[in-house]
């Protein structure tokens, strides 16, 4: 393991190359400029593919394409930007073609603001592109989290044959932190990674002994609804995929709960009150899809008087899980900020006094 | 007796095709059949398919095959080529998909060389989805979204793909062709055969534009068709090389 001090973009970019990616297509947008930057220099190092896209559309048509042979292979880019791949992303999932991806998210709606937003939380855990599919989302909220599960990130594509992204904000992206980065996977190793997937990839076989046919939709009706169903049913199997953080459940009066950037700075607000005494406790979906339901499921509803939902996002967006979640077992209040504009440690902390006063 | 022809064993035996009679993929996917064939390639070649007709020609073939989003087979191709070149790849689109939506990415691939074929099926009309109005309408032609016929006044003139490429620097080799006669037929093949030549020698983007007819859509019996394609389609586009780098003096 080594420890280096690396914005997090870049340990991102790193992370994805120790993990075996070999194929990248992006386009320029900020906050996620340096993933590409980062990995126009780094992947020729280790005999993979760099190309800036004339498109996000391109890109992860690109990646879509890459991923058919085989190759660990990743997009990045920001809110809008992922909007325009969201077509592609859903070919991935249908065509059940391994990919990564990254949305450094920023501002919204439309064009928004360059600085860091959770805006994007529905179009991550609900309806990344048409057609009803799922994937896992990671929400990491530090270098550290964002270098390993993006690491992690390229094995769950390809156990699943299905997409995989990392949400993140502009905060992470750009904050530098000293990381442990994950290990570098041999040559050897990332070629028998691709010689495994190599009995459907697109790489060409012999006609007499069976083709590689990736199809992104099936002609019968019958046949796309047989698509459908096992693509349910491999959703179905990631319960156990399920990452959430936890503080002080046991005895809260009243729990914070955020992801990302947000559950970070309110994991901070948590500590703080804890130490003076106050019960307040903490939930953090680290995958915001599958949402880690259970946790709160083993909430106290008698002791809980209320939930406080911190997000960077006007409307609250992640509170339809929380809500779900809690079923109307105690009220749901929130802290929030949006366009840019970053949650500071000291409003959680009013917001949580006041509500514990109450 | 001497066996002197036999059909691509690069087509699905006892397939029938759903290609409406009169229409050209049918012949030119024969051609690429018979040309995997003849040069060794079908045990390491991929098609990247676009969106329309030419997609139901996916069940038809017999070699690795996968679909591209409308408009985005060259994006996608260049992912293929990219992170596996020795695998033989080419696109396959229509007029709809690769000079209207997919223009940006059929312009983008072609400016970097990509190291890939395109196959590329000028019908002057969008065919699966009915006969809307293409960028390779001819003026005057009538399209279901375009009643009165295509006016250069609302609707800009036909486009030219091949002539258009050949404003870059780094494509290698562009030619259009025709199924319309036998001869043309076999300069078809022969350009389809060039054409992945040039990527096994690592020379860049080639595209092979082929005029076809569209009976269905234009209306026409399969006869009446060919002759409008001959009187009207083919002035507008006409036949032959536009570019051949390996023609040029070094």
């Amino acid at each position: 393991m080594s420890r280096v001090f690396m914005k997090g973009n870049e340990a991102i970019a790193e992370a994805a190359v120790r993990s075996g990616c070999r194929f990248f297509a992006g386009y320029p947008i900020t906050p996620q400029n340096e993933i590409p930057e980062y990995l126009s220099r780094r992947l020729p190092d280790v005999g993979g593919v760099f190309v800036q896209g004339e498109s996000e559309i391109a890109s992860i048509n690109m990646v879509y394409g890459a991923g058919q042979t085989g190759t660990r292979s990743m997009t990045s880019s920001s809110s809008c930007g992922i909007s325009l791949k969201s077509e592609g992303v859903s070919f991935c999932a249908a065509a059940r073609v391994p990919i990564v991806y990254c949305n450094m998210a920023r501002g919204g709606p439309g064009i928004g603001t360059i600085q860091p937003a959770q805006q994007d939380y529905m179009q991550a855990t609900k309806a990344s592109g048409n057609g009803g599919f799922r994937m896992l989302v990671f929400a990491p909220s530090t270098v550290q989290e964002a270098a390993d599960m993006t690491y992690a990130a390229f094995d769950y594509a390809q156990r699943d044959r299905n997409p995989v992204l990392i949400l993140g904000d502009g905060v992470l992206g750009t904050i530098m932190e000293p990381v442990e980065l994950p290990r570098m996977r041999s040559e050897e190793e990332v070629a028998q990674l691709k010689r495994e997937l190599s009995d459907w990839t697109l790489i060409g076989h012999d006609p007499d002994k069976g083709r590689a046919f990736i199809k992104p939709g099936v002609w019968s009706t019958k046949g796309q609804e047989q698509m459908c169903k096992d693509n349910a049913a491999l959703y179905d199997s990631w319960e156990k995929d399920v990452q959430v953080e936890t503080i002080g459940l046991e005895d809260a009066q009243l729990v914070i709960t955020g992801y990302g950037i947000s559950g970070r700075i309110a994991a901070s607000a948590v500590g703080k009150l804890r130490t003076e005494g106050l019960k307040v406790g903490f939930i953090r979906p680290k995958t915001v899809s599958p949402f880690p339901y259970g946790a709160y499921e083993v909430l106290d509803f008698h002791r809980v008087k209320c939930i406080l939902d911190v997000e960077m996002a006007i409307p609250a967006l992640m509170i339809y899980d929380v809500r779900l979640a809690v079923k109307d077992r105690c009220p749901i209040e929130t802290c929030l900020h949006a366009g840019g504009e970053i949650m500071s440690r000291e409003e959680i902390i009013e917001k949580a006094r006041a509500l514990l006063a109450k | 007796m001497e066996k002197v022809y036999s059909r691509t064993r690069m087509i699905q035996e006892k397939m029938v095709v759903g290609f409406c009679p009169g229409c050209m993929h049918g012949t030119v996917f024969k051609l690429i059949g018979e040309v995997m064939e003849e040069m060794g390639i079908a045990d390491h070649s991929a098609l990247v398919i676009g969106v329309g007709c030419s997609g139901l020609a996916l069940e038809y073939v017999r070699y690795d095959a996968t679909t591209a989003p409308h408009g985005r087979a060259c994006a996608v191709a260049t992912g293929v080529k990219r992170s596996n070149p020795g695998t033989i790849v080419f696109t396959y689109q229509g007029d709809g998909d690769l000079a209207s939506i997919g223009l940006g990415e059929t312009m983008s691939a072609a400016n970097r060389g990509e190291n890939f074929t395109v196959i590329f099926i000028n019908n002057g009309i969008y065919g699966m989805t009915g006969g809307q109005m293409a960028p390779t309408t001819l003026l005057g032609m009538k399209a279901t979204t375009a009643p009165f016929g295509r006016k250069a006044e609302e609707h800009g003139y036909p486009m030219h793909m091949c002539e258009i490429l050949n404003q870059l620097t780094a494509p290698y080799y562009l030619e259009r062709c025709s199924c319309n006669t036998p001869a043309n037929v076999m300069k078809t093949r022969k350009a389809i055969r060039k054409a992945f030549q040039n990527q096994i020698d690592g020379k860049g983007f080639s595209m092979v534009e082929i005029v076809t007819s569209c009976p269905t859509n234009w209306g026409l019996d399969a006869l009446e068709a060919l002759r409008f394609l001959e009187e009207n389609m083919l002035k507008e586009f006409p036949l032959g090389v536009i570019r051949d780098r390996s023609k040029e003096a070094n």
